[in-house]
């Protein structure tokens, strides 16, 4: 079903579409089919103009068997084309998906929906049959069938997906051809049946001139670093340890070994990130990736190489937790780990990506900051983010700007070498091993200012730790300003960071175009935050922050600002719909004459 | 070229040395010095990475490059290090607690993967920066400050440890045999792959004596074996004793008794560890323990230069990697 959402995706996507997808899937590698448990979902939204989520409501479904169908259903709009299998529903299928009879003959389904049933197991038989594959194999062709009647129905090309098949089946040349068969006895189906009445038309969308391709965000963030690693001339040394949902970052560079990079899957996650540190202290560009539990793992090398002060970039794909958590489904709750999760004083900066496409900016900005400051660097993405796509506008590389790195140079002098003398950000210089005259050890010990020597001197203890704050808090004076969608003052200001910037924005285009004094500010600086953001919030009658996780960004910034924030707050290994927002934020905005919320409700976590 | 020639003094670095008056660890720190310049590697390609205890103080004390990281884990920086630059030489400063207990995971995954550092164990059997707990290599029974009623733990043994994870390179030797233990960090330094070193170390303060049947020049003939390739395993004050292989074990026999084609002749060079194996378990009292090197196998790839070759290929066969190239690569569409 993956594999099907994403052919549409690129399919709707090459068709000009504007694009945004939401794969929802099982933990479990084998969920057992038919179960409730067991249904991989992927919905795709398509549209003619820009559009930033995929969507609250449905507008059609398609389901292959009875649990697919009761665990969807809600979704569907009033109205709304539901497609079944016919053949996925019988005894034994209503018995695995825990239901008493067949759902499709409940009369309201006929009465809400519009309710299109085809024989889909035997009409892939049938179109198959001349393949000789056993039934087994054949009934595994009866997804692309059903591709092949969306195809119809929205009017897309089958073009890319036939390009597809022969490319990932052209060693299995009787199973490409019976996919291909599959697909297109699908749309033939859809075209002389007369029970759609009518198919769908969606023009290209108004985007921005140039090339386009469609992104997802695991491999914008791996095609990130490889730029990065390119244009900073570094080799790129990425050490992890698989973990859902980062491995796919894994999977896309490794591909990478003709542009410099080396991939070290190691044992565990604290292997992972101390030889990265390692491959760090060699001068190399230094990556490492995890999720959630992994990020716990790495807490005490991550503490090492900010002591240490050697560039890197760690990245946390966030997961449902705590501890195992949801493994495939997205929330926002690392934040507060990623802030302070480590022993001591340690601040690292901390940046997070607003979608799929945005994951390649915030890579090389990632590793930009890591050189400029040499400290690690976190990335907070998320699962949405992660395994969901959208248009990206393909960069001219001539254009994109250098990363220029300077590894002090030696000499025979055996002048003492000061390996933390600091530059005018606080920097010290990346003195790496090979070179003549500046040899010094490093250590997770506490060290004497400059000359890097341990040191247990109280008032060194306290300059280092200093020194080391400061470090992060000045990047604030190098990034841009918060910008904000709307005016910079008025009734409401809502902030958000990371996955959740399309749906808050949506909701809040909708409540300006509702008449109400809203906006937003979509923050990509999570550590630092900008420095006008104190006197931003400070211009509105209330802030809102709607996040998925209990409240942790509004922590920080009622800590920060002694502004107070009110919550808008979920986890349910979901993202936010549009409506829900719209509804929060409306409950909030003041009328225009007594100057008071519609409903002073707070969320309980508030 | 004419070279500078350097000498131990010249990798001593700045810093006072903070272990304990009397600390084995003196030792192999003088051996160190004297070994690196007989090997010809410059000091600044010279990379020593420690990991947490005593010993991991060793690369402070080092003039060239160094890293004292965290508990356990110095030969994972090794790896990420090594893969990415093996033109340095890398040696691994580590102890019975930091590399058999927190890092007993890394440790038995970079000999498996054959890095190609040397790893340097110092086994005193006891943890003495904590300040006197009991280390998995304490023997059983041992009352310490964790353990008032004696240890429960079956101790492990490293370099069984290492022939298990097919070590290329796994060798002991003790503190006090300075000569032994110059030779055998020298032997280490040559091999190309991950090298083991075991070194009995004493600590003075917690464990004093533990290891005196080893350590000290009276007892040490009686009970230790020192290995060469291709030679038998006599040892004895006078001499006289000798290891021969009975059925699927050793035992010692009087040279005089035997003739000479039934003693082991030890082999370092065989792939298959099995008798490497049972050297390894040849412990006092029952037996002589052997110092020297095991395990010295030649032809298995190290893991730097396999990942650095995947890069070499991937460039012979792809061309070097064009950012723009992948930019437009696969399906793209024009908005005008």
């Amino acid at each position: 079903m993956q594999l099907l959402g994403t052919q549409l995706t690129n399919t709707s996507a090459l068709a000009g579409n504007d694009v945004a997808t939401f794969p929802d899937f099982p933990a479990e590698i084998r969920a057992p089919r038919g179960t409730r448990a067991g249904v991989s979902g992927f919905q795709v939204r398509f549209a003619s103009e820009e559009i930033f989520t995929p969507g609250d409501h449905l507008d059609a479904l398609v389901v292959m068997n009875p649990a697919a169908m009761v665990t969807n259903l809600g979704d569907l709009r009033k109205g709304g084309i539901l497609i079944a299998n016919e053949d996925g529903f019988n005894e034994k299928e209503f018995k695995l998906a825990k239901v008493e009879s067949n759902p499709l003959d409940a009369s309201v389904i006929e009465e809400v929906y519009r309710v299109i049933k085809v024989p889909m197991t035997a009409l892939t038989r049938e179109a198959v049959a001349a393949h000789g594959l056993s039934q087994k194999i054949a009934d595994r062709c009866k997804n692309f069938f059903a591709m092949g009647l969306v195809y119809w129905l929205f009017g897309r090309s089958l073009e890319p997906t036939l390009r597809f098949i022969e490319d990932k089946f052209g060693k299995k040349p009787d199973i490409a051809a019976a996919n291909i068969s599959a697909l297109r006895a699908g749309w033939a189906f859809g075209e002389t049946t007369e029970a759609f009445g009518e198919s769908y038309q969606v023009e290209a969308a108004d985007l921005v001139k140039g090339t386009y391709r469609n992104m997802m965000g695991n491999q914008a963030l791996a095609w990130g670093l490889v730029a990065a690693s390119k244009l900073s001339d570094k080799d790129m040394f990425y050490g992890t340890y698989p973990i859902t949902p980062a491995s796919d970052i894994l999977h896309e560079v490794t591909r990478f070994k003709n542009f410099g990079v080396r991939t070290f899957q190691a044992e565990d996650e604290i292997a992972a990130v101390c030889a990265t540190i390692g491959a760090a202290f060699g001068g190399t560009m230094a990556v490492t990736a995890s999720s959630g539990p992994g990020i716990a793992l790495k807490a005490e090398a991550m503490g090492l190489g900010m002591m240490l002060e050697l560039p890197m970039i760690v990245i946390n794909v966030q997961r449902g937790g705590p501890s195992t958590g949801l493994p495939t489904k997205t929330e926002q709750s690392d934040l507060l780990q990623c802030m302070f999760g480590r022993n001591g004083e340690s601040p690292l900066p901390i940046l997070a990506p607003r979608s799929p496409g945005d994951c390649f900016d915030i890579a090389v900005e990632a590793w930009r900051l890591a050189v400029e400051c040499m400290c690690p660097v976190l990335i907070l993405s998320d699962g949405y983010i992660a395994n969901g796509s959208e248009p990206w506008k393909i960069p001219d590389v001539s254009k994109l700007p250098k990363i220029v790195i300077k590894h002090p140079e030696g000499g025979e002098s055996d002048a003492p070498f000061m390996p933390y003398a600091r530059d005018e950000n606080l920097a010290r210089p990346w003195a790496i091993p090979g070179t003549q005259g500046l040899m010094h050890r490093l250590g997770g010990l506490e060290k004497e200012d400059g000359t890097g020597n341990v040191s247990y001197d109280p008032a060194n203890h306290q300059h280092m730790t200093d020194t080391r704050a400061a470090k992060v808090s000045r990047i604030a004076e190098r990034i841009p300003d918060q910008d904000v969608y709307g005016e910079t003052s008025g009734d409401v200001l809502v902030i958000s960071w990371g996955g959740t910037y399309g749906s808050c924005h949506t909701a809040v285009r909708n409540c300006r175009n509702a008449g109400h004094s809203v906006s937003h500010a979509h923050l990509r600086y999570i550590n630092p935050l900008p420095k006008n953001l104190g006197e931003l919030m400070r211009g509105f009658n209330k802030v809102i922050v709607p996040e998925l996780n209990m409240g942790q960004l509004r922590m920080l910034l009622r800590a920060k600002y002694l502004v107070d924030c009110i919550g808008v707050n979920k986890v349910q290994g979901k993202p936010f719909a549009v409506s829900e927002l719209f509804e929060a934020i409306e409950s909030h905005v003041s009328t225009a004459k007594d100057g008071k919320s519609k409903a002073d409700v707070r969320n309980k976590a508030g | 070229m004419n070279l500078p020639v350097l000498k131990a003094a010249d990798f001593a670095s700045d810093q006072d040395v903070r272990w304990c008056p009397g600390c084995g660890d003196y030792s192999i720190l003088a051996q160190m010095k004297k070994v690196l310049p007989e090997l010809g590697v410059p000091r600044e390609k010279t990379v020593f990475i420690s990991g947490i205890g005593c010993s991991s103080r060793f690369p402070y004390y080092m003039n060239t490059y160094g890293m004292h990281s965290i508990h356990g884990r110095a030969p994972t920086f090794a790896t990420g290090l090594k893969s990415t630059r093996p033109d340095l030489m890398v040696w691994v400063i580590t102890g019975d607690g930091d590399a058999l207990s927190i890092g007993g995971n890394h440790f038995i995954h970079c000999l498996r993967r054959n890095l190609d550092i040397n790893i340097v164990l110092f086994n005193n059997r006891i943890y003495g920066l904590t300040k006197g707990q009991y280390s998995p290599t304490s023997s059983e029974g041992q009352v310490t400050k964790s353990t008032p009623m004696g240890s429960i733990d079956h101790p492990l043994h490293p370099l069984s440890v290492a022939l298990a994870a097919e070590a290329t390179f796994v060798a002991r030797s003790i503190d006090a045999h300075v000569k032994h233990l110059g030779e055998t960090l020298k032997r280490a330094a040559e091999h190309k792959g991950t090298s083991l070193v075991e070194v009995y170390q004493n600590c003075n303060v917690f464990n004093d004596g533990a290891m005196a049947y080893a350590q000290e020049r009276k007892q040490r003939a009686e009970n230790v074996v020192e290995l060469e390739h291709g030679k038998p395993l006599i040892f004895g004050t006078n001499n006289d004793k000798a290891v021969r292989l009975v059925g699927n074990h050793l035992e010692v026999v009087n040279v005089a008794d035997v003739p000479a084609d039934d003693l082991l002749i030890h082999d370092e060079k065989e792939m298959n560890p099995s008798i490497q194996m049972m050297l390894a378990r040849m412990r006092y009292p029952e037996m002589p323990e052997p110092i020297g090197v095991l395990r010295a196998v030649q032809g298995i790839a190290t893991y730097n230069d396999q990942i650095n070759d995947q890069v070499t290929a991937a460039k012979a066969k792809k061309g070097e990697g064009d950012l723009q190239a992948l930019f437009n690569s696969g399906d793209t569409w024009e908005v005008a």
